[in-house]
């Protein structure tokens, strides 16, 4: 296909050329930016977690009587155990994303400085199989640590923790975790096992830094451990929740209950991510509309202006394909001008985004993948246009208006 | 001729109906969704005291050491004060009305057997309170300096919880277990929330919050009540108990009535500062004490997320997109009719009546497009309000907002049609007539 009468035709309609050109790099731009943040907060909605996230439940009591706590969370235990489909049921200071951080900064020398958040859990007897964490290196917390350890003023008072694997490889790179000491607050603890990454109560509060730092401390009941985690089959944890509830809700009259599927939790941390990432959808089609509504808005207008002139062309033997070429073509030569421009403009306002609203750097690839979808969204909006234009019949050469 | 011409631009505008429909739709897309988001921040950054705010302003102090870094996004401690430190102001009484305030969830055990116990928030706060803010009563009263002094068991329920503790019966004189201790009612607000709740700390949710009870602050320390928000302590091994002079974790406000009055006290601050610094308590340069007013406080907190920022640039860059396609199509829709314009220009009318007469076909497709663009403006406050972010339920439209979609949509596409307008009357007269 010859591109030179192409060129010389939209030479003479500069202004509409330069309308589609800018049009479609406006949309090449808003495109490749949104679609790069709603890759982004997709990934954040991913986030792995290395619990049994299907089979939790976390029932939360808050009210109770410290003084009572000893006897009171065995007692509950007990009973959330004899709901039928419960196969392993613990007490907990709190929960993974459950938005309430509890927040320790940890060296790996007495006096050293760290600027990682790290999430703080206490796990009563029997937590590791209530969680379902997954022990990557070293060994659970035993009977003995267990029963010997509480908290004081928020701090553990047992020697031992366990640390996620992003953290061991994070503080002691190259070198096996296991035996290494914590410190924090004038305290140490030696770490005995190694967990797959659990994410911090809170990670968006914690920072990309803090998103996988957990530790894990074993405790005797104690009056600070208002969540009960609960494992069962994925398809019992409805009825298990309404069960759990009704059965502490007798056991503690004078406090509140609150239960929730961990599955639920996840849902609710992330409710404000999904309904942008849904709002950025909604905008990109509804910009993409647009957009081809305006070329073929302007293709028709094009065609409309040059009937005799299509009809002159095939009057001298041009075939009905090389018209729909003819058309094609040109919307390509314009959307690869409005691509260009676009992907310019596209990374401009990605170096703004990074350094007004923290965003990180798009990757290359988006930005051709925005161009391709730009040039095919042009072909399509063009064909209908293309097809009457080649539609038209020789004779109209013929005519004088 | 304005009724000519808009007959000529409705006559015209009904010819090509897919063309006229594709450019309503596209302006009523760009403006609703552009007014959607300028409609949230309004109501974001909108006074949460109109009439009142110009009087409220809050003071800050540094009593920060020297050595004192920041880590990483987290509060800044100066943001709020020490209980030392607002206990002078108090005392001081500079101001026509100060009071300092901090929140808190407490839990109530309801005295009726048919409700479970349950978590209220509310505000810990001094007398003045009320008086400051002007916060409306049903019934009763706030407290006085003397119950504050003498820590009286006293509280101001908000009427939403009263009628849900006590029905239709009268609420004050009677006793709520709060927090593990009993209080009498003395007051019953009327339902009173400013939005944001711009005297709360700013680490809550200050768009969707309310204070459900009010009781005296010098109790809440007393009893070592849980108290919401940040907590910043800056000496390693202090108590950090709520009486510390080194955690700051309370809320201060004060009246100002005049300009005199605001130079007085932002220069009783310095004053403060520089003879605490005498005193060896302070280490900071005493000018760091700042006062803000209401709304410079609300524009230091910056309480507008991040998000809602981002989709209002996403709005605007849409709406320019919506405009380049009208620009577009109109330009296509006035040098198609290059003849009738040839003939209009053959028979006497000028460039600026050609120009005038566009002009008034681009403003009608305008007035078109903004009323769809309210209604899919309201269509996404809606969506908005159904969302779980704390200001969600705030997004509604006000007058002024519904008149400014109107007027943005006819300026943009007025805007949109000057160039294909201007490149239309330039169509020489009669000459297209001659081509055929």
């Amino acid at each position: 296909m010859e591109i030179r009468p192409i060129l010389a035709s939209l030479r003479r309609h500069r202004i509409p050329a330069a309308l589609i050109v800018l049009e479609i790099a406006l949309a090449c731009a808003v495109l490749c930016n949104a679609v790069f943040m709603i890759g982004q907060r997709m990934a954040d909605i991913h986030w792995p977690n290395a619990i049994d996230e299907q089979g939790i439940s976390v029932i939360t009591v808050n009210g109770t009587d410290p003084a009572l706590a000893a006897s009171d969370i065995p007692r509950n235990l007990a009973a959330l155990r004899g709901i039928a489909g419960v196969t392993a049921a613990a007490a907990a200071t709190s929960m993974p994303l459950d938005q309430n951080p509890a927040l320790t900064g940890f060296t790996t020398t007495p006096d050293g400085k760290t600027t990682v958040n790290t999430s703080v859990y206490f796990l009563g007897s029997g937590g590791e199989q209530a969680l379902g964490l997954h022990l990557l290196q070293g060994r659970f917390f035993n009977a003995d640590e267990y029963a010997d350890s509480g908290l004081k003023n928020f701090q553990s008072t047992s020697h031992v923790l366990l640390v996620t694997q992003s953290d061991a490889q994070r503080l002691w790179p190259g070198q096996g975790a296991l035996g290494k000491t914590l410190y924090a607050n004038g305290e140490s603890w030696t770490v005995v096992g190694v967990v797959g990454d659990v994410l911090a109560q809170d990670p968006k509060f914690s920072g990309p830094g803090g998103r996988y730092s957990s530790v894990f401390y074993p405790s005797h009941p104690d009056e600070m451990m208002g969540d009960y985690v609960l494992r069962n089959a994925p398809q019992d944890r409805d009825r298990v929740v309404r069960e759990a509830v009704q059965a502490l809700g007798r056991l503690e009259p004078g406090a509140v209950v609150e239960g929730k599927t961990y599955a639920q939790m996840r849902t609710d941390y992330f409710a404000d991510t999904s309904s942008m990432v849904w709002m950025l959808v909604l905008v990109c089609v509804v910009m993409l509309a647009v957009t081809a509504f305006g070329i073929v808005g302007l293709t028709s207008f094009w065609v409309g202006q040059r009937r005799r002139q299509i009809g002159v062309r095939r009057a001298v033997g041009a075939t009905r394909g090389h018209i729909l070429q003819y058309f094609q073509t040109e919307n390509f030569l314009l959307s690869s001008m409005g691509v260009a421009v676009g992907m310019v403009l596209a990374f401009g306002i990605n170096l703004y985004l990074m350094s007004h609203y923290a965003t990180s750097r798009m990757p290359w690839y988006y930005l051709p993948c925005g161009a391709i979808a730009l040039w095919l969204i042009g072909q399509l909006a063009v064909l209908g246009p293309a097809l009457r234009a080649a539609a038209v019949p020789p004779v109209v050469a013929t005519r004088s208006v | 001729m304005f009724g000519y011409y808009l007959n000529l631009a409705l006559h015209s505008l009904k010819r090509t109906p897919i063309l006229t429909g594709l450019m309503v739709l596209a302006i009523g897309l760009g403006i609703g969704a552009s007014m959607t988001m300028l409609t949230v921040l309004h109501v974001m950054t909108d006074d949460p005291m109109p009439g009142r705010s110009a009087q409220l302003y809050t003071p800050h102090l540094d009593p920060l050491p020297l050595d004192h870094k920041r880590r990483g996004d987290s509060p800044d401690p100066t943001d709020d004060m020490t209980w030392p430190d607002a206990m002078a102001l108090l005392k001081a009484h500079r101001a026509v009305r100060q009071a300092a305030m901090s929140g808190g969830s407490l839990l109530l055990r309801p005295a009726r057997a048919d409700l479970r116990p349950f978590y209220v928030a509310g505000r810990y706060a001094t007398a003045d309170f009320f008086a400051l803010f002007g916060v409306p009563f049903e019934r009763g009263s706030g407290w006085s300096a003397a119950d504050d002094a003498a820590s009286a068991h006293v509280v101001v329920l908000s009427e939403i919880l009263a009628r849900k503790l006590f029905g239709t019966g009268t609420a004050v004189g009677q006793t709520v277990h709060l927090g593990e201790h009993d209080f009498r009612v003395i007051g019953v607000t009327a339902d009173w929330a400013p939005k944001p709740l711009f005297y709360a700390d700013q680490t809550g949710t200050q768009y969707s919050d309310a204070d459900l009870f009010f009781l005296p602050l010098s109790v809440a320390v007393d009893e070592k009540f849980q108290v919401n928000g940040n907590q910043s302590g800056w000496v390693k091994g202090d108590d950090n108990s709520l009486t510390s002079a080194n955690m700051s974790w309370l809320q201060f406000w004060v009246q100002l009535d005049t300009p005199a009055q605001v130079a007085a006290y932002r220069q009783y601050l310095i004053d403060y500062s520089a003879q605490q610094k005498a005193l060896g308590r302070f280490q900071r340069p005493p000018t760091n004490a700042k006062l803000y007013n209401l709304m410079g406080w609300l524009a230091h907190e910056n309480l507008v997320p991040n998000d809602v920022d981002l989709q209002l640039w996403l709005a605007l860059g849409f709406l320019f997109v919506c405009m380049v396609n009208i620009v577009a199509l109109l330009l296509a829709k006035f040098l198609r009719r290059g003849g009738e314009i040839s003939v209009r220009r053959a028979l006497g009318a000028r460039r600026r009546d050609i120009f005038v007469q566009l002009g008034i076909e681009s403003a009608l497709i305008g007035v078109a497009g903004g009323v769809l663009g309210v209604a899919i403006a309201q269509l996404g406050l809606w969506s908005i309000r159904q969302r779980p972010d704390d200001y969600a339920k705030l997004a509604q439209m006000d007058v002024s907002m519904l008149l400014g979609t109107l007027a943005l949509a006819v300026l943009a596409s007025v805007l949109a049609g000057l160039l294909p307008a201007w490149r239309a009357c330039h169509v020489p007269p009669a000459l297209q007539l001659k081509g055929g």
